[in-house]
């Protein structure tokens, strides 16, 4: 029998309650809605889509800061435990996250060495001679150095920074890394450098991660696979490759056409509308408002997820 | 021809720190120029300078016209006929540019009385007129909502017709998009290269994103630490950079297309405006550094005379 996967998702839905105004009706936005997803050891998986799409909610609900309404996590064979638990707290050694702001994910008032030792006084990890060992390990590995251990986070750049947070989410030797927008707030040529250094964790550690970001060439450069949301729902999943080279569902093909490429004045698929309010979603396939494939019976059912002929899946429109 | 927009020599100090150490640029009717460069190398402030948008700290020096008016020690009264009129300048963030206690309808007509004296009838014509060339659907009764009642990309669409109500030669474009999702963005970068060949106006693009400048403009300005580094026609740029640090953007550009492999990152940082060290900007990150390179900052020169190509 093989292993069991490091994460298993099963029909994930994660609704929030809008009010409009203090006695207005409130209304019911689907963030989440109905998702299933699987991560093998070592595997990175990309989740791309527009502001909206539920990637943000996905990956807070992969880590179990929020419960899902419905559907299962399985993460190494075991079920999801309640936020605040014990077993949960012991796992949170195992998945970590790392967000797009680096300067708010920090405590201004702590130098930098202290915050990355912290999982390791929180989770009681050898001695304290050990941990500042650790912190100096660490360090190297995000290509900071030992004196950066001093600083406060206002004095390191905003790719030094967000090293940092690298290293404290690396403190535990977690065997996920759930990262949202990582690279989005800094400049190209700090973003290669970051991104360079999360291929060689990677590599190096044999980690898996949820890359979650809106940057279609990002993701391809880190991703194994990718996963293209559309509110709340994933309509095409595949090799990387695969997925960005031969789009099957109409709207990843927008997504991969909206991409500008230097020197290139092609034909594209340009999406009329703006993307789809999550509190509103229209009836059968979600897309079919802006799909330029759109036939009448795509307002009524939506598309079941589809294997094609080369491990892609996707939700293709009806034929 | 002659060029709608020269700039020479100009310079820009804070509080007497230096961020633009004489920046060249011209600008030829009808054409688009991209000016790339990470955040805080003078991108913007050379159009805010130009423009008289500066804060009063700033000390500016050297000359910028305006089909050979000169702007920089203009009086307020000839500046609030160009600004808004012959070159119009939009922003990353429409939603805060845009009024939000008063009718988008009403603030293009305020333009259009401001720069064209239309009277109420004729500029809300004109407004009517404008959203359409937009691509905002329903125009007539979308002309009374507020700002808070269009998506991002319908804000930007708002702000960009208020930028063509004043008829401009130039329209500088400041990060358009990067506020918006990708679909969006082709959105509006298709608008802008449309409403291009429909005016014939000059388009200044300015972006972080080589990517979005090697699609819609013809020429490109590299920019680093306040000084323009390199200068050529878009295509020219991509196929042969001359300047490291041009090369070492477009080798930390990640591709979709190109096979995988490893991005070319550009070690270390950009120097801050109070630490520059002295010589050239880049020595400290680049490959080709060589001994002189902390003494002399190398000047822009031609690499290909016909087509325009400089490098520094």
């Amino acid at each position: 029998m093989m292993a069991a996967p490091l994460l298993q998702a099963d029909g994930l839905v994660r609704h929030y309650r809008l009010r409009h105004g203090t006695f207005g009706h409130s209304a019911m936005v689907r963030a989440v809605d109905g998702l299933s997803l699987l991560l093998e050891r070592g595997e990175t998986l990309g989740l791309v889509g527009e502001s909206g799409c539920g990637k943000s909610t996905t990956g807070r609900l992969l880590i179990g800061l929020e419960r899902p309404d419905a559907g299962t996590i399985n993460f190494a064979g075991e079920t999801m435990p309640p936020e605040g638990h014990a077993r949960w707290r012991r796992l949170r050694t195992r998945i970590q996250m790392v967000f797009q702001d680096p300067l708010g994910a920090l405590n201004r008032r702590l130098t930098v060495g202290t915050q990355i030792a912290e999982p390791l006084d929180i989770h009681r990890l050898g001695c304290k001679s050990e941990r500042a060992e650790r912190v100096n390990v660490l360090l190297a590995d995000v290509g900071l150095r030992p004196d950066h251990a001093a600083r406060y986070p206002h004095e390191l750049s905003g790719g030094q920074r967000q090293r940092a947070v690298l290293a404290r989410a690396l403190a535990t030797d977690p065997d996920l890394i759930v990262c949202d927008e990582p690279v989005s707030a800094l400049n190209v040529s700090i973003q290669a450098q970051v991104i360079n250094l999360l291929a060689d964790l990677k590599d190096r550690r044999r980690m898996a991660m949820i890359f979650i970001s809106h940057d279609l060439r990002v993701v391809r450069q880190i991703s194994d696979r990718i996963a293209v949301m559309y509110l709340g729902r994933i309509v095409e999943e595949g090799l990387s490759d695969l997925v960005l080279r031969d789009p099957l569902h109409p709207y990843s093909r927008a997504l991969v056409s909206a991409v500008p490429v230097p020197g290139h004045r092609r034909e594209r698929t340009i999406l009329r509308g703006d993307p789809p309010n999550p509190a509103a979603r229209p009836s059968g396939c979600a897309f079919h408002p802006r799909c330029p494939a759109a036939l009448p019976l795509c307002a009524q059912i939506v598309p079941e997820l589809r294997l094609s002929r080369n491990g892609t899946a996707g939700r293709l429109p009806h034929r | 021809m002659e060029p709608i927009v020269e700039i020479v020599d100009l310079r820009v100090a804070f509080d007497g720190l230096p961020v633009l150490h004489g920046v060249d640029l011209s600008i030829r009717r009808g054409e688009s120029v991209g000016m790339v460069g990470e955040s805080g190398c003078g991108k913007s402030v050379t159009w805010l300078a130009a423009l008289g948008l500066l804060p009063q700290r700033a000390r500016t020096a050297g000359s910028v016209r305006l089909a050979g008016e000169e702007l920089l020690r203009a009086p307020a009264s000839c500046l609030d006929k160009v600004r808004g009129g012959r070159i119009a300048m939009i922003f990353q963030d429409p939603a805060s540019a845009l009024n939000p206690v008063h009718k988008v309808g009403d603030q293009i007509a305020e333009v259009l009385r401001l720069h064209r004296g239309l009277e109420r009838h004729a500029a809300k014509a004109e407004a009517r007129r404008l959203f359409d060339q937009v691509g905002i659907p329903d125009a007539a009764r979308r002309l009374d909502a507020y700002p808070h009642e269009f998506s991002g990309g319908q804000n930007q669409r708002i702000m960009i017709a208020m930028a063509l109500a004043g008829r401009p030669d130039v329209l500088i474009a400041d990060e358009p998009t990067t506020a918006l999702d990708v679909t969006i963005q082709a959105q509006i970068l298709e608008l802008l290269q449309q409403i291009q060949r429909e005016t014939g106006m000059a388009l200044v693009l300015i972006s972080h994103d080589l990517g979005i400048v090697g699609e819609v403009c013809e020429r490109v300005l590299v920019f680093y630490a306040g000084r323009i580094v390199e200068e050529a026609p878009v295509d020219r740029l991509f196929a042969h950079p001359s300047h490291p640090y041009t090369r070492g953007l477009i080798g930390a550009l990640p591709s979709l297309e190109r096979p995988q492999r490893r991005l070319s990152a550009i070690p270390g940082v950009v120097p801050s405006a109070a630490d520059l060290p002295s010589g050239c900007a880049f020595a400290a990150r680049c490959e080709l550094r060589v001994e002189r390179c902390a003494q002399w900052a190398v000047e822009l020169s031609s690499v290909s005379v016909d087509c325009g190509h400089k490098a520094a």
